[in-house]
């Protein structure tokens, strides 16, 4: 009988994923809503969630183009 | 009247073996470090023409820079995050200049240490959980009584019915699974589950989880996320993350 090594422990092995096959939509999961917020003397910071709007938008519209030239 | 800012990446507590020569970060920029009493702010000196707050509001709606820019971070807390607790901050916040960044770490100093101290040997593993809602029901093979439009009606209700009790039990699961695995982690997160477009899937995504593992309960962690998969319920593990999730100072903040 042979059992498939668990996925989990296959990626605890490799350590920490390489950046570039950290999805952009799970990344900005945490890089928009999570992460240390501060107020205060800013130039500008997107805790703005009009921005984050903006963005999530413009990810959707994208996909969708690339379906429609598929 | 400069023409530069201050783009910071992350906190840590300052160690003498902070080397982090030759790093780059957002428009292959130079990263540097800021200290102030025992925190060091990783940043680096951007151009205001990219990072002020008018070029910025059109950037965010570039994928392509916000696809670039966001990996820059991201690339840059990993690194830190290789080397000592880190407490990353949020996609572009930009300062005026440094003495701005060392007002923050001085004001919010005690924050920053117990948000440090919090993270610290510990690392965030993110969990998806997917069902797909319209694989055909048992209903579907029930045998029809009248003609075939009442059929069609029987079965579209009982479709209907067995959709909504589908997406019930998933979402009874999903708030299992979430108990289980928070059972194992010392924080967790619910973050808003994804489009189906945005997550690449047809299926519906009913759980988008974060936890904060102890390193030695990593193995912990993921066998018990293993036991959970393939009971109708697909489940994606992503990470380890450095701790996005679970470095909210305006929550822990003391206002």
């Amino acid at each position: 009988m042979t059992v498939d090594p668990p996925r989990g422990a296959a990626l605890a092995e490799q350590g920490r994923l390489p950046a570039e096959r950290v999805a952009l939509v799970d990344l900005l999961d945490r890089l928009l809503a999570g992460g240390v917020v501060v107020s205060g003397d800013l130039v500008l910071s997107i805790a703005d969630i009009d921005l984050v709007r903006i963005s999530l938008r413009v990810l959707i519209m994208s996909v969708r183009e690339n379906l429609g030239e598929a | 009247m400069t023409d530069t800012a201050t783009y910071l990446y992350a906190v840590t507590r300052s160690e003498p073996s902070d080397e982090i020569e030759g790093l780059r970060g957002v428009a292959g920029t130079e990263v540097r470090t800021i200290a102030c009493e025992d925190l060091l702010a990783y940043v680096s000196t951007v151009s205001l023409d990219d990072f002020g707050a008018e070029p910025l509001r059109r950037s965010m709606e570039d994928l392509d820079w916000l696809g670039e820019t966001a990996g820059a971070h991201h690339h840059v807390v990993e690194e830190v995050a290789d080397r000592t607790p880190v407490a990353p901050v949020r996609l572009v916040t930009v300062y005026r200049g440094d003495d701005q960044v060392k007002a923050l770490l001085r004001d919010r100093h005690d924050d920053f240490v117990d948000v440090l101290s919090n993270v610290t040997g510990r690392r965030e593993w993110g969990v998806k959980a997917y069902v797909d809602l319209s694989a055909p029901g048992p209903t579907q093979t029930a045998p029809s009584l009248g003609g075939p439009g009442t059929a069609y009606l029987k079965r579209r209700q009982a479709g209907l019915r067995s959709r909504e009790d589908a997406w019930r039990q998933a979402a009874a699961h999903a708030e299992r699974l979430h108990e289980t695995l928070s059972s194992v982690a010392v924080a967790s997160h619910r973050h808003r589950a994804q489009d189906p477009e945005l997550s690449g899937r047809k299926e519906a995504m009913l759980l988008n989880g974060a936890y904060l593992v102890e390193s030695s309960r990593d193995d912990e962690f993921l066998k018990t996320v293993d036991d959970l998969r393939d009971r109708g319920v697909e489940i994606e593990l992503t990470g380890p993350w450095a701790p996005y999730s679970f470095t909210d100072l305006e929550v822990r903040g003391d206002g």
